[in-house]
């Protein structure tokens, strides 16, 4: 192909996306949102299960191995626990492996931290700002438990790992072969992609909230009846747009998360990544109560383009790159 | 056996499942939140025509399938196999009447045909697009009447029955869509 030069994006949406990003800078600066810029490159890096980050080798003045950060989280709490209130930063993200209509390895993540909201306050600020960026109107609230209860039969929290592995099989959704059947949050998102995604956010957006415990990532767990971590995804027509988090701020769980989610990758067969991090001495010394969110940029402006793939709203995707 | 692991699937690849070999033709990466990637993917057999949906999660892995395809000459059939040859290294491949199916009905000596080879072994062939077959016999037409609606069936030098046009005679060449089963026109010697 020899005009693989070319932008894949059309210049109508190309101008559409720099239009979307002057709003959502006009909305966090009339808010108070300082903005703020952080390393793509860092010695830290999020310990997730799931989340791939390239590394970087050679000859870097002090010789350790750095990361390509999968989101500015960390740094940005850095911020937050010197004394920052209110923070957004656009940035790029580099995931490895991530790739397909809704992905792109490298992507535009929009993330901000407010100190003092909690998960409700939280949600608030997200549905506004999707509402200012797309039209789209105010977002409904669904637990992950209604989800459940309404599209799955069952309550996702309580029911053992083999009623959700009866549910999927009766359901006919093809089950990959490797997924183990005592990998209960492997059958969860089975069950969430199949049968409760394409029906979130048809009408109006809707922010899923009150994950399991189990996938509480760097959220909070809050210990009611049973335990459930506040952390929210915001979905418009069955595509997650952003996902937040009533902000973890208690170090030792960190500590405990992360031995855990290097434990789940090397049994993947992934290998670990480092557990300590400049996060975790700012949690030491104190991150105030606060909720942070990040948003996929790329997804945004395509659904503003009416678009189904990301590659359509970007100048470069991966593939020409 | 060389493997594939799901992060280079892609569209087009052809792989091993349970002994067959497949095309992929549709591989979607969906990943939930924080959650596992998973590759949706749709995937052809290349022996039965089927279509498989199968679902993978990250870290699997398929067998690569040795699929290739060639050019074949059809020469004859011997009872029940097929006997084609590569036009380029003039190998001889044999097919069963099962294998060829409906293709026999357009096979004449010299016709060339696309034949998918999977470990070496041929497992389909498939005419070209248009052949030319002769009239072998026909109930004569109506004389003047060129209305194409009406129709009779004719038998084709392969054997094959046809629905043909009424005015079409025996020992006439007619071109056939292979795609259809259709006669499309008649054709000057």
């Amino acid at each position: 192909m020899f005009d693989d030069f070319r932008p894949r994006a059309s210049w109508d949406n190309l101008r559409l996306r720099a239009k979307l990003m002057r709003k959502l800078r006009e909305f966090f600066d009339s808010r108070d949102f300082l903005e703020v810029e952080t390393p793509i490159l860092s010695a830290d890096t999020v310990v997730d299960r799931n989340l791939d980050p390239f590394w970087v080798a050679g000859d870097h003045c002090d010789g350790t191995r750095r990361w390509l950060q999968t989101s500015p989280e960390f740094a940005m709490k850095r911020l937050m626990a010197d004394g920052a209130k209110a923070i957004y930063q656009v940035a790029r993200a580099i995931r490895g492996g991530e790739f397909g209509a809704l992905h792109n390895p490298e992507f535009t993540i929009v993330e901000w931290y407010r100190s003092g909201h909690g998960m409700n306050e939280g949600i608030g600020l997200l549905s506004k700002l999707t509402d200012v960026l797309l039209g789209c109107g105010t977002s409904v609230r669904l637990s992950y438990r209604e989800a459940f209860d309404e599209h799955v039969g069952l309550d996702p929290h309580r029911a053992e790992t083999q009623e959700l592995v009866a549910v999927a099989r009766a359901s006919k959704i093809d089950v990959p072969a490797s997924l183990n059947v005592t990998d209960r949050d492997g059958w969860l998102e089975l069950l969430l992609v199949n049968l409760v995604e394409p029906y979130l956010g048809v009408e109006c957006p809707t922010v899923l909230y009150g994950y399991p415990a189990s996938q509480a990532a760097l959220a909070q767990v809050n210990c009611g009846q049973c335990a459930v971590a506040e952390r929210f995804e915001l979905y418009i027509d069955g595509i997650e747009l952003a996902n937040g988090y009533h902000e973890l701020l208690d170090p030792g769980e960190l500590r405990r998360r992360n031995a855990e989610n290097n434990a789940m990758r090397r049994a993947d067969g992934k290998s670990s990544l480092p557990e300590d991090s400049r996060l975790l001495r700012a949690m030491e010394s104190g991150l105030p109560d606060m909720t942070g969110v990040a948003m996929g940029f790329d997804r945004v402006a395509m659904l503003a383009a009416g678009a189904t793939r990301v590659a359509d709203i970007m100048a470069f995707p991966f593939d020409r790159a | 056996m060389a493997s594939i692991s799901t992060s280079d699937f892609r569209k087009g690849l052809k792989v091993q499942i349970e002994g067959d070999p497949y095309l992929m033709i549709e591989c979607n990466f969906v990943k939930p939140g924080k959650g596992q990637a998973l590759y949706k993917c749709k995937l052809r057999n290349l022996v039965r025509n089927t279509v498989l949906d199968r679902t993978y999660k990250s870290g699997e892995s398929l067998e690569f399938a040795d699929v290739e395809e060639i050019d074949a000459q059809y020469l004859y059939r011997q009872g029940d196999i097929f006997v084609f040859m590569d036009n380029d290294n003039y190998e001889q491949y044999e097919l069963s009447a099962e294998q060829v199916d409906d293709v026999w009905k357009y096979l004449k000596e010299g016709t060339v045909c696309s034949m998918v080879l999977f470990d070496g072994n041929p497992i389909t062939v498939t005419p070209p697009n248009h052949v030319v077959l002769k009239i072998e016999y026909c109930e004569p037409g109506a004389k003047g009447n060129t209305a194409t609606n009406v129709t009779k069936s004719v038998k084709l030098e392969t054997g094959a029955e046809l629905s043909c046009p009424s005015f079409v005679e025996m020992g006439e060449l007619i071109r056939i869509d292979t795609r259809t089963g259709e006669y499309i026109e008649r054709v000057k010697e």
